[in-house]
């Protein structure tokens, strides 16, 4: 009761906190079943990952990474009360979400293309550990790509709240939180980059 | 409420960064290598360290309390153990 | 909702009239934890009796052999939707959605929750997702008929609504993980002056234990039911054997969820029941630290025995025995909450009110289904059982003799506190005494209908089971009876009752503190809590 409810900075931390850990929960699923089924079918997971692009996956890769590092370096600028910079290091982070979701469009539709998706006649007619590669593929990066959608919104929002003047040095619990989140999806595909495309 | 912060520079935030873009190319690197079995070892030991960094520096838990780093390490202490119980079935089947 | 709020002597700041404004969205576009904790109340209980009423139905086809009332397939989706809505939409919501933020925040010192909006938020989605999964029920192919585990690969398979179910089951499981996120972080920020862990009452014990569960298990729940639907509408086959899926991973990912769901029912539930016991002993709870402790130890146990589900699924052997040792280390800690609250009875001054019968009856009853529950456990024995009606009178006991029950002493207990009226005691206990009856005959039949071999998820059985169901049959009538009673009894006396005022029960949580019913803020000032939960001294009744 000391602290009013909205102005708990470590309270909202720790909530956002609890929330990622659901987050790593939820792709902890899918790696739990990547983990069983690779243990299965080693050999057909090495295939499926040689037929991933893995420059662009290392592409992807830094991307993120880059993005992260924008996320993380606005947080410093908006505790610096340099807002301008903040907003502009925002920016740069939704850029790199762009085009973080522009090659994973690419790399979908040139699978697609070649007739690899979820139930495809070409994956029922080939070997069993490669439709099941390829589905725990197109799940988990579908389910991140869902998140970095996400992502960039949230801090898009939280942009326009900079500008807005509500998220300052002195109350910047939002930022940080959305960077939280952002750096969550990072830290996701951190784990999904060397699973998927780099297994040969 | 300032008590809470502890403002990283963009310095070590760019050091952080291009820490993870090497490791990002030792992974690539040595999974390019014939190490059979130890390669899958190695990009997953690769990847926690930079799962490390990211979380000590660009998500500040370097610089949080001892609760949110005990929560964290239950959090995926449970993840850990949810695989690893599931593998008693699939190891033995 | 709106039509009691004159009725209520009150004072000006009381949560019942505070806002100056009336009628619906005064109570849905709320952020008051205790208005909120109403609405989810009122939406659990709904779904409760719109539960009771399938179970009545399904029994009702079970009195006779052959077809009585309706065919088998109408069967399957009864005891489908009894299923779902009993778990997803009463049982685990209910008691923190309900009773959970009606009170925790008050017995913590707090204004309350951390975060009110998205605790109205959540509230939201769980109206949200129970709208999907009742619309499920009419549309597409009808309501699914898969047995609330959607199990594939028949949930994959079958021409019923499964996607859309399964789809508000994800949108009701979000609602529960924003619970989590704010108890947890309510327990940990915003306790008064002097509340120490020590101090905490174990009903907000119990609710700290269950939000982890919350946090850290549901997840798990979502993205089974996203694969369920890749399943359904995009042939993924991870769980299809032909295409080198394993049905049986279906089986772990889902109760690596729904075995500790199991705890995010009954742990509450035990919280509700320690709470009430020393209050109607009026003595200190024996063992406060124990019963603690056994809350986060029953947590995290829980969390690694899902496997005792799948003892007939082929899985491996090692695994089998891994799962049926870790599930009776789980008996320890409950064992230790029952050896706790028989200990406070003893050579205590014991009033046998309705919430102290209840609560009574908890002990009783979820003993009974702990103990069922460790002949499923031993693999030996879980083999003959598997799929029997032991295995439904062995979940019941523990689900309904156990949560229901807590939750029926919760509401004879907390709810004059919010209405600032009483009901009558008498009815109370004639319905009380119906129900527990009942209940026996309902359910311990049907341990024996097991027992003697009869299949669960059947609508017809053999000829020689046809006594014993007819008993079963008559006890659902016997309980639905006193369930009538309690809820005339109880509704009519916090709407039209004797004034219920001041700390009648004589408790020494904080929540009998404050004036009745609680005002917006709880507090008047500010507590600064000097004593522990269950220190009785100076309070009188």
């Amino acid at each position: 009761m000391t602290t009013h409810p909205h102005k708990d900075y470590a309270g909202a931390k720790l909530g956002m906190w609890l929330f990622l850990f659901t987050e790593l929960l939820l792709f902890g699923g899918m790696f739990l079943l990547y983990s069983v089924y690779f243990k299965r079918y080693p050999q057909e997971f090495a295939a499926g990952g040689r037929q991933l692009d893995w420059i662009m996956g290392t592409v992807n890769t830094v991307i993120l990474l880059t993005s992260s590092l924008c996320a993380a370096m606005a947080v410093t600028a908006v505790q610096r009360d340099e807002l301008r910079r903040a907003v502009a290091l925002i920016g740069g982070t939704i850029l790199c979400a762009a085009g973080f979701m522009v090659i994973k469009y690419v790399e979908w539709s040139a699978k697609i293309g070649h007739g690899i998706y979820p139930g495809s006649e070409h994956l029922k007619s080939g070997p069993p550990g490669e439709s099941v590669f390829f589905s725990l593929y197109f799940i988990t990066t579908g389910i991140h790509g869902l998140h970095v959608l996400i992502g960039g919104a949230l801090l898009a929002w939280i942009a326009l709240k900079i500008k807005g003047g509500e998220v300052n040095a002195g109350n910047d619990i939002l930022l940080e939180n959305g960077a939280l989140y952002w750096h969550l999806v990072d830290l996701i595909w951190i784990f999904i980059f060397p699973l998927y495309y780099l297994i040969l | 409420m300032n008590e809470h912060h502890h403002i990283i520079s963009y310095k070590k935030l760019t050091a952080i960064w291009l820490a993870l873009l090497a490791l990002t190319a030792l992974t690539v690197a040595i999974t390019r290598v014939e190490l059979g079995g130890y390669k899958v070892l190695g990009a997953l030991v690769i990847a926690c360290a930079k799962a490390g960094l990211v979380i000590a520096v660009f998500m500040h838990m370097k610089y949080e309390g001892r609760l949110l780093r005990w929560l964290l390490f239950l959090a995926l202490l449970t993840l850990a153990i949810f695989i690893g119980l599931t593998f008693f079935d699939v190891l033995y089947r | 909702m709106d039509s009691n709020v004159q009725k209520v002597t009150a004072q000006p700041s009381c949560f019942w009239n505070d806002t100056g404004k009336s009628g619906l969205t005064s109570w849905i576009f709320s952020t008051d934890h205790k208005r909120i904790g109403l609405l989810y109340f009122y939406a659990t209980f709904g779904f409760f009796l719109t539960g009771v009423l399938l179970g009545l139905l399904l029994r009702v086809e079970l009195m006779a052999p052959g077809r009585t009332i309706v065919g088998p397939q109408t069967y399957n989706a009864l005891f489908t939707v009894h299923g779902v809505v009993m778990i997803f939409l009463f049982i685990i919501p209910g008691i923190p959605g309900a009773f959970g933020n009606m009170v925790m925040p008050i017995q913590v010192g707090a204004r309350d929750v951390s975060f009110p909006r998205l605790n109205l938020l959540s509230w939201w989605l769980y109206i949200t997702g129970a709208i999907i999964i009742l619309t499920s029920l009419f549309s597409g192919g009808g309501a699914p008929d898969t047995g609330w585990t959607f199990y594939v690969p028949f949930s994959s398979r079958t021409g019923t609504n499964v996607s859309l179910a399964v789809f508000g089951v994800f949108i009701v499981g979000f609602s529960s993980i924003l619970t989590g996120v704010n108890f947890v972080t309510t327990i940990h920020r915003l306790r008064a002056e002097g509340m120490t862990w020590g101090r905490l009452p174990l009903f907000t014990w119990s609710l700290y234990a269950t939000a982890w569960v919350q946090i850290l298990a549901t997840p798990i729940l979502a993205i089974t039911l996203v694969l369920i639907m890749t399943e359904r509408l995009l042939g993924a086959g991870l769980f299809d054997p032909a295409r080198g899926g394993d049905p049986i991973m279906y089986q772990h990912l889902f109760w690596i969820y729904s075995h500790p769901a199991v705890y995010i029912m009954i742990l509450p539930a035990m919280g509700i029941v320690s709470d009430i016991i020393p209050v109607f002993s009026r003595k200190p709870i024996f063992g406060y630290k124990m019963i603690a402790f056994s809350s986060i130890a029953i947590a995290a146990a829980g969390s690694l025995v899902w496997g005792h589900h799948m003892f007939t699924s082929g899985m491996s052997d090692t695994a089998v025995m891994v799962f049926s040792f870790l599930t009776f280390v789980v008996a320890i800690p409950s064992a230790i909450k029952v050896f706790n609250w028989v200990s406070t009875l003893y050579r205590g001054s014991i009033s046998l009110e309705a919430p102290m019968l209840f609560a009574l009856s908890f002990i009783l009853l979820f003993s009974i289904g702990g103990l069922s529950g460790l002949i499923l456990g031993s693999a030996a024995t879980d083999v003959h059982v598997h799929d029997t009606h032991f295995v439904v009178g062995h979940f019941h006991y523990v689900m309904f003799g156990g949560t229901g029950f807590a939750i029926f002493a919760a509401m004879h207990y907390w709810l004059p506190k919010f209405y600032g009226r009483r009901y009558a005691e008498k009815p109370a206990v004639v319905a009380w005494a119906l129900m527990f009856t009942g209940f026996n005959v309902l359910y311990f039949t049907m341990q024996v209908l097991g027992m003697k071999g009869m299949p669960r998820r059947y609508y017809d059985y053999l000829p020689e089971f046809a006594t014993l169901n007819l008993v079963a049959t008559v006890g659902s009538w016997i309980l639905a009876a006193g369930l009538v009673i309690m809820l005339v009894n109880l509704f009519r006396g916090l709407w039209w009752g004797a004034p219920f005022e001041g700390n009648p029960w004589g408790g020494a949580t904080l929540e009998w503190s404050i004036p009745t019913p609680p005002p917006t803020e709880n507090f008047v000032e500010e507590p600064t809590v000097t004593h522990g939960p269950y220190d009785f001294t100076g309070i009188g009744r």
